[in-house]
């Protein structure tokens, strides 16, 4: 291929083979033909391995999502009591740990090598790391499906499960620790060999943040996990607001390294697609250390309602220290897609507020999951996370269903499509395979996203009546006392299960379409750049490159004469929108609870 | 102007520290601004509103709360529902609401616009407080003491919800509480009304 055709990063090429580039002796590297990237052979199996255990985790989850929601659609009522909560618990670990933090490994062993033309510093430690991964994994699905640890995601304290199931988180969280440091040893090596130029792209600093996150998120894991561990074993004791508070620094910040990897991400796919930029490094890599700062307040929040912290602690700590780490991702929402438009215009697009978002390649799924993921992570993730938050209104939302209604919303709709959207992106390009069930691919993240979008919201409404979450019956049959829900929550929850197996299928389309891709796929082939190709999306086919005359055009659509505006007026528009939205919601929620009794 | 044409994948060359576009400042000040009213709403609430998950807030050992719920029975019972006690505390006291697996002891019986300080811990695991159909949710730990002062504003036969899982029978437990109206004689509460 011509290189004075590829895109900006082809300048890496040259930076690859600078002096000083050492890459070991028994290493050997391929040459993206897409990107000009140097892969390294070693990592690039990493990269694979994790992707591909990450995927059938997300299988098994979905799964048991499946008869989840078909038995809180109290009109089907499938599982047993039982068999609810045990899945609900295989639910929770296998998406939201194994599923979610695999394919994190998988980033950032790809973000640390491929991105930076970098070879894995330790490929041996880095299979011992996803061996202990996996091991921790497999021990803790096999004592929930064994029954002997009915205890929920949260293993609440005293609750207690078999000594082998926090055995195996703890192991899990060690082989994740191990992959987070060679990251950063992956990048140290990179640097010392001066594989790229400059600073860290934006992607790899969004990856970094993740990492560090994951640093401090795996240590809180070890705080309370050994001892929980050791208590099982009746070796020590472990009070139940200390566990909660701790739990909760593993169990939202490692949200947190779900929305810097999600970020990191957007950032990611955007240019790959339509080739977004970066309107300010500044700005964007500010609002990733916001994120570092202030995640490990980020347990407060879980605990807004319980006996063991006062007002004021409460008050400081809520949404991560008065909201700064909000504010973080209001900026992000803020720059990803004022940088999707300033690219599409840099491009021509230039008519009017949207012709940017009209003309996008919607049909291309890597393109169809960033915008989706963005959307509903940041209208329906954000604004409800942020509002059932704060301290007060979380009387009205803990525990029920308002609650998951939230987090599905943030790590399925969000972060779980952002992964499928850059799968889809993986496949041709790490696997070089073409993508399997084209015609479905392109409207998997549709599916996916749709079902999501009913569930999540159907359950929120639920919630709003008070109907709990993580309840296997509402008609409280066989209970002392009748509890007669409003008749529309039986609706309410009929949407939560239609939205669910929607949701499901999307699920079960993208993992049929990954197996098929990767295990029974065709190559990839040469790439006719211009031509659209069956199962390549279209930002390989078509790379989204710059004008000749960039700088004219970036210069005039940053004229001052284009006022406050500036170069992105879609985008301002839209931000308004969801801080309108956003408002409304928040206040509306106060309005609420000020009908209640008084409490205080 | 300060912006770049690199995308996020692109190192940036030199110093990256470089002045934003006016717009992306505005925003950021906007975000900022509604972050603080964000964070300044919880403040006001303690101060002019009137739910707040405050409280009075200490560790107890559950045997000593069981035996102080089971004197709060002996002291105000009025009755039993299937075995489960009734009980009637006078306007503005101190009373006790226990949770174990599967049950919320005892009954409550409240007058309406009284003021109660409702003390609630769990005896074995984490239960929720959920009250139905008002929709007021708080978390109950084993070994601690939650006490909340709380006003009724309306009579009723209301439930209480367990919403955090507690084991196998967890979707069977279920308490209740039932508000009155005050007795015509006595329209003004002692300890009521703030």
């Amino acid at each position: 291929m011509n290189p004075d055709s590829m895109p900006p990063a082809g300048s890496r090429a040259a930076a690859a083979a600078a002096p000083g580039y050492r890459p070991d002796s028994q290493s050997t590297f391929r040459t993206c033909p897409v990107t000009t990237r140097r892969i390294h052979d070693k990592a690039e199996a990493l990269v694979k391995a994790n992707a591909v255990t990450a995927i059938v985790f997300l299988l098994v989850g979905a799964i048991a999502a499946l008869l989840l929601v078909l038995t809180r659609w109290q009109a089907v009522h499938l599982l047993s009591a039982t068999w609810y909560y045990r899945l609900l618990g295989v639910h929770a670990m296998s998406m939201l740990i194994f599923f979610i933090i695999f394919f994190e490994m998988a980033v950032l062993h790809f973000a640390s090598t491929a991105l930076l033309n970098a070879r894995n510093a330790a490929p041996k430690l880095s299979w011992a790391g996803f061996g202990l991964m996996l091991g921790g994994a497999l021990m803790v699905e096999w004592k929930m499906w064994a029954g002997k640890a009915d205890v929920l995601f949260t293993s609440y304290v005293p609750l207690r499960a078999d000594p082998l199931f926090y055995l195996g988180v703890i192991l899990f969280a060690v082989g994740a620790l191990v992959v987070t440091f060679i990251f950063f040893a992956n990048l140290a090596v990179a640097k010392k060999e001066r594989t790229y130029e400059g600073s860290l792209p934006l992607v790899v600093y969004g990856a970094a943040t993740a990492a560090i996150i994951a640093v401090i998120t795996l240590l809180h894991g070890a705080a309370i996990y050994i001892p929980t561990f050791l208590w099982s074993l009746g070796l020590m004791e472990v009070d139940p607001q200390v566990y909660r508070l701790i739990w909760w620094g593993l169990g939202h910040s490692s949200q947190q390294i779900n929305v810097a990897a999600m970020v990191a991400i957007w950032y990611m796919l955007g240019a790959l697609t339509i080739g977004a930029v970066v309107l300010n490094e500044k700005i964007s890599r500010s609002a990733f250390v916001l994120y570092i700062l202030f995640i490990s307040m980020a347990s407060a929040h879980h605990l807004l309602v319980d006996p063991g912290m006062g007002p004021a602690w409460k008050i400081v700590n809520t949404s991560y220290f008065m909201y700064m780490a909000v504010l973080a991702s209001m900026i992000h929402g803020f720059t990803v897609p004022a940088g999707m438009e300033l690219g599409m215009r840099l491009r021509g697009y230039t008519n009017g507020m949207f012709e940017w978002l009209r003309k996008a390649p919607w049909g291309d799924p890597g393109f169809s999951s960033l915008v989706l993921s963005v959307v509903v992570f940041g209208f329906v993730g954000g604004i409800t996370g942020v509002t059932i938050g704060t301290e007060q209104i979380n009387i009205i939302v803990h525990n029920t269903l308002r609650s998951p209604g939230h987090f599905h919303a943030t790590v399925v709709s969000g972060t779980a499509m952002a992964f499928m959207g850059a799968t889809y992106y993986l496949i041709p390009l790490v696997f070089q395979k073409r993508v399997a069930l084209w015609p479905l691919a392109r409207i998997q993240p549709y599916i996916f996203a749709g079902g999501m979008f009913i569930f999540t919201i159907s359950m929120t409404a639920a919630g709003y009546f008070g109907v709990p979450r993580r309840h296997w019956d509402i008609t409280f049959a066989g209970a002392p006392y009748s509890v007669p829900f409003n008749p529309i929550v039986d609706f309410l929850l009929a949407l939560v299960a239609l939205g669910g197996v929607i949701a499901a299928t999307g699920a079960f389309i993208f993992v049929a379409i990954s197996v098929k891709s990767v295990f029974f796929g065709t190559a990839l082939g040469e790439i006719t750049k211009g031509t659209a190709m069956v199962g390549v999306p279209r930002g390989i086919t078509h790379p989204p490159t710059h004008a000749t005359d960039v700088d004219a055009r970036n210069a005039a659509l940053h004229d001052p004469a284009r006022g406050l505006m500036g170069p992105a007026p879609g985008t301002i528009v839209l931000v308004m929108i969801f801080l309108a939205v956003f408002a409304l919601y928040f206040f509306s929620n106060w309005k609420i609870l000020s009908f209640l009794w008084k409490i205080g | 102007m300060h912006t770049e044409t690199h995308t996020g994948l692109d190192s940036p060359k030199g110093n990256w520290w470089k002045p934003a576009h006016r717009a992306e400042k505005v925003w950021v000040g906007i975000a900022f601004a509604w972050c603080m009213v964000l964070f300044a709403m919880m403040p006001l609430w303690h101060w002019k509103g009137g739910q707040n998950p405050s409280g009075i807030r200490r560790k107890v050992e559950p045997a000593a709360f069981m035996a102080r719920t089971q004197e709060f029975i002996r002291e105000y019972r009025v009755g039993d529902d299937r075995g489960m006690p009734i009980v009637e505390p006078p306007p503005g006291s101190d009373i006790y609401l226990m949770g174990m697996a599967f049950q919320w002891t005892p009954i409550l019986k409240l007058q309406k616009g009284a003021s109660y300080t409702l003390h609630l811990s769990a005896l074995d695991v984490n239960h929720g407080f959920s009250l139905f159909p008002v929709n007021v949710n708080f978390q109950v730990v084993p070994g601690y003491d939650y006490g909340l002062r709380i006003t009724p504003n309306s009579s009723g036969d209301y439930r209480i919800i367990c919403n955090e899982f507690c084991g196998i029978g967890h979707h069977l437990m279920v308490g209740r509480v039932i508000v009155v109206d005050p007795p015509v004689t006595a329209m003004t509460t002692p300890g009521g009304g703030e």
